[in-house]
């Protein structure tokens, strides 16, 4: 690629820009507004469950007739919002905020690269990612609404209900986006790095996003295919995934049949097992850069970390089938899918252990970005160990599709994943715009999320050991949910308040871009690459010169050094 | 409204025969969940605490990673192993492949159907009747070939299963339409219906009253209300209940 020294018009340097920091950016634009609109989704959905049937206090007299009628949610839009709330969330939230946002501008900072190793396909990934998202959102505007069957689309209720066409077609333009994201990650990290930049010299945030490709680009595959056969099943009539003799409302389903609907199943879970890794070790990640860099001193394990992020990665596909234990499956399949559920959890351990012992005989700096990482750590915690009796066959037959369930995934991608995104947001936001943060508005937003959250997600385990399935328009019809339902009303007030605490954070990060306090290269005195470049970033060439890498990613504290880090590109 | 006495904070009352055995892997694997997380809790505090930024006190720098740093995952993977095959391996070929024999059992068909739940009772000769898809209508609910003489006592009994105390009950569950899920919390147990498949399930109330079933899979707008009823009584109530039935067949 040749030196950028035309100008570029607005278009070009800020619309269709092949620079992989403004692609960045424009991923984590696009993936703020999806995560905003998917969580005021489930806001929507939380009214149902605290007060149902009653309406909506004032946002509901604005709500389109396809989803309340005189303020009241009708039961088929609960189960569009609900399928809406996951897909938007995973698929155009989490996914492109951790992979699209921080994986396209960082990445190829951190390995010394001026971009990415295939700029065009970059900027086609994202617009694909884009138009999906756009398709995601205008369903819900098209007739028949939005998608109603789960984000699992579980068959075959997906293929005879309403909204399904247009999810499939979004998901295959934003699964198309992510092959070309994975691919385009992977050719960079194994080419593109600068000289001395060995495999054990990596930052693990290179390391966790390499894996992610590699999940992305095996398993996605997997789900494109199924998703077309259950298009074809919905528009030419196939049978692919719908047995033979269905009777639906008292009339016998005019298709051939001979189909399996637990093929679709065991192709959906293929993709969503790693996808919940795609989701996890870009998190990890962040952390494993802030810690090291917030306790001032190498992290523990870097190798046994690393190591567990490809065994998480090998091990991800083996896993599909525990989300099937009482599908009907094979017996003696569910005792091999428990014991390599049982095993993929030993990675997690070594590298919560690795994590906590990098605090041992540190000197902590309690940033905002550190208290994030911090949090990150006791809440994937129970996250990963809600997930024990989850992949437990015995406890799983109970627990279930109850919101045990929910709270778990919750735990894991919410005070897990999006914890450490928004650690990732403020330990990287003077590089991305040469300002900082407020401070003490970055600590109310993270007390007020971390409590709120908890708030909402820990009552979900209460209500699952009480046999709450999920899913449920008005779970007050059914007296086993009785009991627990004042925990509804407050989780409810506690998303609100969730809401409410992002304010202090959306005002923060754009009222900063341009006001925040200036700051220098390197402000938090860290040791990566990304740090010694000027913030921001060259445009196209990141770099004054090309840099070379003498030494480990996180060498603080070396002893008889005038400072407390070496950074990997001094000799 | 909680009339049974059987809901409320935390795990239901326990009514089938291997429900303790579920409440048993729930109670350790919470209790070792628990340790964990205030072990893992306690350290992470004291860390915090011990080891915040003091002046003049440089972090240690150290790229060791001792053996006993392995202690935690080899811990964790000896507690897995033995879970799996002590306790899981066993409870759950128990719960799955102990069907019980089709003479000390009550054998019920179970077609779910959005949104309710068609028992089918073989009647009081225990042959269960032709059913054909193509004979399904309103009044048919299940496709009953009435030129069959089996088919004469057959019973159907909509969101409502009676069962006698004292027998386990043996349930082949399909489905007309979509994916179902029977779920009865006391008696800790859930299986999935899925259309094309017969799925056979089984479990033995040890307790009368009414229990309460929910649909666990989402299976279209009335899921939520997809709920009905699991009645235990005496086996003389559940023979008159048989009698009743019959006769009002007939």
């Amino acid at each position: 690629m040749e030196p950028n020294n035309h100008s570029e018009n607005f278009a070009q340097k800020w619309v269709f820009s092949k620079d992989h920091k403004v692609i960045g950016l424009q991923y984590m634009f696009t993936s703020f507004s999806f995560l905003l609109f998917g969580f005021s989704l489930v806001l929507l959905m939380r009214w149902q469950l605290a007060y149902p049937g009653n309406p909506i206090p004032w946002i509901g007299s604005f709500l389109p007739k396809s989803i309340a009628v005189g303020g009241i949610m009708h039961p088929a839009a609960y189960n569009s919002l609900g399928a809406m709330h996951g897909t938007i969330m995973i698929f155009l939230g989490i996914v492109p905020l951790g992979v699209g946002a921080f994986g396209n501008y960082f990445l190829p900072l951190q390995i010394g690269a001026r971009d990415m190793a295939f700029p065009t396909l970059n900027m086609f990934s994202y617009w694909v990612y884009f138009l999906g998202g756009l398709l995601m959102f205008f369903s819900f505007f098209l007739p028949g609404g939005a998608a109603q069957s789960g984000w699992t689309s579980y068959v075959p209720l997906s293929i005879i209900s309403p909204g399904q066409t247009v999810w499939l077609i979004a998901m295959t333009f934003l699964i198309t986006s992510s092959l070309l994201g994975s691919i385009n990650f992977i050719v960079t990290t194994v080419n593109l790095r600068a000289p001395g930049l060995t495999w054990s010299r990596l930052p693990l945030f290179v390391w966790a996003q390499f894996i992610t490709a590699l999940l992305l680009l095996f398993a996605f595959p997997v789900l494109q295919a199924g998703a077309v056969l259950q298009l074809l099943d919905r528009i030419a009539g196939t049978s692919f995934y719908i047995p033979t003799g269905l009777i639906v409302g008292g009339a016998p389903l005019d298709r051939s049949g001979g189909g399996s609907a637990l093929l679709w199943q065991h192709l959906f879970w293929f993709l969503a097992h790693p996808e919940v890794y795609v989701l996890l070790l870009p998190a990890m990640g962040i952390v494993s850069e802030i810690l090291a860099n917030g306790t001032r001193k190498p992290i523990f394990g870097y190798k046994e970390i690393a190591g567990s992020f490809c065994f998480i990665g090998i091990l991800s596909f083996m896993v599909w089938a525990h989300h099937m234990f009482v599908s009907g499956m094979k017996t003696s399949l569910s005792y091999l899918f428990m014991t390599t559920t049982m095993i993929i959890s030993v990675p997690s351990v070594a590298i919560l252990t690795c994590f906590l012992l990098s605090l041992k005989g540190a000197s902590i700096r309690f940033t905002l970005p550190m208290l994030f990482a911090l949090t990150f750590l006791p809440m994937f915690g129970i996250g990963g160990l809600t997930g024990l009796p989850l992949g437990f066959t015995p406890t799983d037959v109970y627990l279930h599709d109850t919101y045990y369930v929910i709270g778990h995934f919750h735990y894991v991608v919410v005070t897990g994943s999006m914890i450490a995104l928004m650690g990732g947001i403020y330990y990287w936001f003077p590089k991305m715009f040469g300002r900082k943060m407020n401070e003490f508005w970055g600590k109310v937003h993270f007390w007020g999320t971390i409590l709120t959250m908890n708030g909402i997600f820990f009552p979900m385990f209460i209500q699952g050991l009480s046999g709450v399935q999920r899913r449920l328009y008005d779970p007050t019809v059914q007296s086993h949910n009785l009991a627990v339902q004042p925990t509804n009303v407050f989780m409810s007030y506690c998303a609100l308040g969730l809401l409410i605490f992002q304010i202090p954070f959306i005002v923060n990060f754009f009222r900063s871009i341009f006001k925040g306090e200036k700051t220098e290269e390197n402000p938090w005195h860290a040791t990566t690459l990304e740090w010694a470049c000027p913030s921001p970033p060259l445009p196209h060439k990141n770099f004054e010169s090309a840099p070379t890498v003498y030494r480990g990613p996180y060498e603080y504290s070396v002893p008889g050094h005038s400072t407390d880090y070496i950074p990997q590109n001094v000799p | 409204m909680n009339p049974s006495g059987h809901y409320g904070w935390g795990l239901p009352a326990a009514a089938s025969s291997y429900a303790h055995r579920i409440d048993g892997s729930l109670n350790l694997l919470h209790g070792v969940m628990l340790l964990i997380f205030f072990l893992w809790g306690i350290y992470l505090v004291w860390c915090l605490i011990r080891y915040r930024r003091k002046e003049g006190v440089a972090a240690v720098y150290s790229h060791d990673t001792p053996f006993s740093s392995y202690i935690p995952d080899v811990v964790m993977l000896l507690f897995e192993v033995w879970l799996i095959f002590m306790i899981g391996i066993p409870i759950w070929a128990h719960i799955r492949e102990d069907l019980p024999k089709p003479g000390k059992s009550i054998q019920v068909r179970l077609v779910a159907e959005q949104f309710s739940w068609l028992f089918h009772y073989p009647g009081p000769d225990g042959k269960f009747g032709k059913a054909n898809s193509a004979l399904m209508h309103s009044n048919n609910p299940l496709g009953l070939d009435e030129n069959d003489p089996d088919s004469k006592d057959d019973i159907l009994s909509v969101n409502e299963l009676y069962l006698p105390l004292g027998q386990p009950v043996l349930l082949e569950m399909s489905s007309k339409d979509v994916v179902h899920s029977f779920f009865v919390p006391e008696f800790r147990t859930k299986q999935d219906i899925v259309p094309g498949m017969k799925i056979p399930m089984w479990f033995e109330p040890t307790a009368t009253g009414k229990f309460e079933i929910g649909c666990a899979q989402l299976c279209g707008t009335g899921h939520y209300r997809m709920r009905g009823d699991v009645i235990v009584q005496s086996p003389q109530e559940f023979e008159e209940w048989i009698q009743k039935q019959t006769k009002k067949g007939s």
